[in-house]
């Protein structure tokens, strides 16, 4: 995440999904910087307990789509009605207007695609997911059963962590 | 529990009994119009027998519009509110079949609204008889001697679907409608209070998922059945087989609205406290979806039809090009363009005000969608808007505020027993 803290870190291994949400409630109440949770499956109301900014994905999809659109009308115009106009089932073909709704699931479809492909990209990108990228994960044994929670070591850190339910506790 | 009773106040009382009245009123006077009307014509008639009358080749279809403009009008009215009755019906089977959780809060409301729809059905009851009984002829295929050869008004196509399209065997669906959709509503509701009253629910809970399982089974033949009998038979010739899930589509997507409109209204009067905006959300999304699912549905139909472009099917496509352009588009830009623009982000689904925005455009929209599907089929071009229109809509909305509201008072608004009470008040997002 975006903390530029270089204190070192404590990793403290959860077992239970429940425990993580409530842990991470407690941590943050008790004022310790969390750095990053890992987990094998989303958590429900992770991102909420862990203060996260609002994903503007959402707005990124929606300009993506518009893309998609844009290029739809104007590979069925160019194809279809400019570069070489064809006139298929007797449509008459020599406006787009008037072939439009034969052109709707190919503007239907193109939307659909360069939103989720654009959105994607946009996220891997962002997430540093792209191909090549360094693995950051420090425990395997978070993709499988196990989950972890990385903070920033302050006084007593250890005893808190142990409190809220951590089965180990490593500092790195 | 402070607010579990509802109370339907006397001012809702006076409101819902004004509305039905004026709207009674309002019919009354726009038929006393429609046969005035109707008489001066078939004098003129009679004054041109012979010239008017000699190439007419629509079968005595037209000659009959301003005669069933007020009954058109009435079933316009009566398909729009069987929709909201029908649809919320049928929501409420669904979260019984899927165990739903969420839901579990606010299914006194669906049950509310679904006891309604018995009224538009008698609505229906009563358009068929008079039907058949000559009083109108919205549905084309009543009319005398269009089944017999030797008749002037005979319709080789017509007569062939006679083992469908006769009177008797169409009063009886009509009469078994009445008793699937009335009866799941009543079993539906009776089980629930039932519920209430026992110590745990856990019996009734899986009889509700049986009886909500067995009523999608019949809801998608009789839906199906119900909308080619009520509207695509006022196009006897026309035929369509996407128009049972198209006028589902549209009953559906208006009743979610109507749904949202409900659930906001309690919260704001501050019913319903275990409701939260998650709760609102997914019911926008609901109609945000199905607002699109409605869309697709249409273009399906359209585009097939269009692209195909034979004598047989276009003339429900040029009647609605053609006189009603203006009425056909408009109802299109209110149920999809609008809909999508303001109610696609996430937050605009959790503010009430976004999707009482987006309810006006669906509702009116809707509304448009069935007077389109009915007017120009039996009425042509002497369509319009004007008493009885308006005076069908304040009736049936009088009586649905009469009702609704009545069996939300007489009930708590929340199930004691209800095996998903307490999944519904943890539900989040």
């Amino acid at each position: 995440m975006a903390h530029t803290d270089s204190s070192p870190l404590i990793r403290a291994i959860y077992t239970d999904d429940d425990v993580v949400l409530s842990a991470v409630k407690t941590l943050r109440e008790k004022g310790m910087k969390i750095k990053e949770v890992y987990s094998p499956f989303p958590i429900h109301g992770l991102d909420k307990a862990l203060g996260l900014k609002e994903t503007r994905i959402a707005m990124a999809a929606f300009i993506y789509g518009l893309f998609g659109l844009t290029v739809a009308i104007t590979l069925t115009a160019y194809t279809m009605n400019f570069d070489w106009p064809q006139n298929i089932g007797g449509k008459p073909s020599m406006t787009w207007g008037m072939n439009m709704p034969a052109f709707v699931p190919i503007l239907f479809e193109l939307t659909v695609f360069f939103a989720a492909h654009l959105m994607v990209w946009t996220f891997m990108i962002i997430n540093g997911l792209y191909p090549g990228a360094k693995e950051q994960n420090p425990d395997p044994r978070t993709t499988d059963d196990h989950f972890m929670i990385e903070v920033h070591a302050v006084k007593g850190a250890v005893d808190v962590l142990k409190a809220s339910g951590a089965k180990e506790i490593s500092e790195a | 529990m402070l607010n579990t009773m509802f109370v339907f106040t006397s001012k809702a009382k006076i409101l819902a009994v004004s509305l039905t009245l004026v709207g009674l009123i309002m019919l009354l006077i726009g038929f006393n119009t429609s046969i005035a009307q109707n008489s001066d014509q078939s004098h003129a008639e009679v004054s041109h027998a012979g010239d008017s009358h000699a190439g007419d080749s629509h079968g005595g279809h037209e000659d009959h519009g301003v005669a069933n403009r007020p009954w058109s009008a009435f079933l316009v009215n009566t398909i729009f509110f069987l929709g909201i009755g029908l649809g919320t019906l049928f929501f409420l089977a669904i979260q019984y079949a899927a165990q739903a959780g969420w839901s579990a809060g606010i299914l006194r409301v669906m049950e509310a609204v679904s006891l309604f729809v018995i009224v538009p059905i008698l609505g229906l009851l009563f358009l068929a008889i008079t039907g058949s009984m000559h009083q109108h002829h919205i549905w084309h295929w009543m009319q005398e001697g269009i089944m017999d050869p030797l008749s002037s008004n005979y319709d080789s196509l017509i007569a062939g679907k006679e083992a469908y399209l006769n009177a008797p065997f169409f009063i009886l669906r009509t009469i078994i409608y009445l008793i699937i959709w009335g009866g799941a509503a009543y079993l539906f509701r009776r089980n629930s209070l039932r519920e209430d009253r026992l110590p745990s629910g856990q019996n009734l809970f899986f009889t509700q998922r049986k009886l909500g399982a067995v009523f999608i089974v019949l809801y998608a033949v009789t839906s199906s059945t119900s909308a080619w009998d009520f509207i695509m038979s006022i196009d006897a010739h026309w035929f369509s087989t996407l128009f049972g899930w198209y006028t589902f589509a549209g009953m559906f997507v208006t009743s979610l609205t109507v749904l949202n409109l409900l659930v906001i209204y309690l919260r704001i009067g501050g019913y319903l406290p275990w409701v939260n905006s998650n709760h609102q959300h997914d019911l926008g999304k609901f109609m945000f979806a199905f607002s699109v699912f409605w869309t697709y549905l249409w273009f399906s139909q359209y585009m097939l039809i269009w692209y195909s472009n034979i004598p047989e099917e276009t003339p429900y496509y040029l009647a609605r090009f053609g006189e009603y352009k203006l009425l056909f588009i408009t109802m299109v830009v209110l149920n999809f363009i609008m809909p999508i623009l303001v109610l696609m982000s996430r937050d605009a689904k959790r503010i009430a005000g976004f999707i009482g925005l987006a309810a006006v455009f669906v509702l009116a929209g809707h509304w448009m969608d069935h007077y389109i599907m009915i007017m120009p089929g039996s009425v042509g071009y002497n369509y319009g808007f004007g008493w009885v229109e308006i005076g069908g809509f304040l009736f049936y909305a009088g009586i649905f505020i009469y009702i609704v509201l009545h069996n939300l008072s007489s009930a708590p608004l929340l199930m004691k027993n209800h095996a998903m009470i307490h999944e519904s008040k943890l539900f989040h997002q």
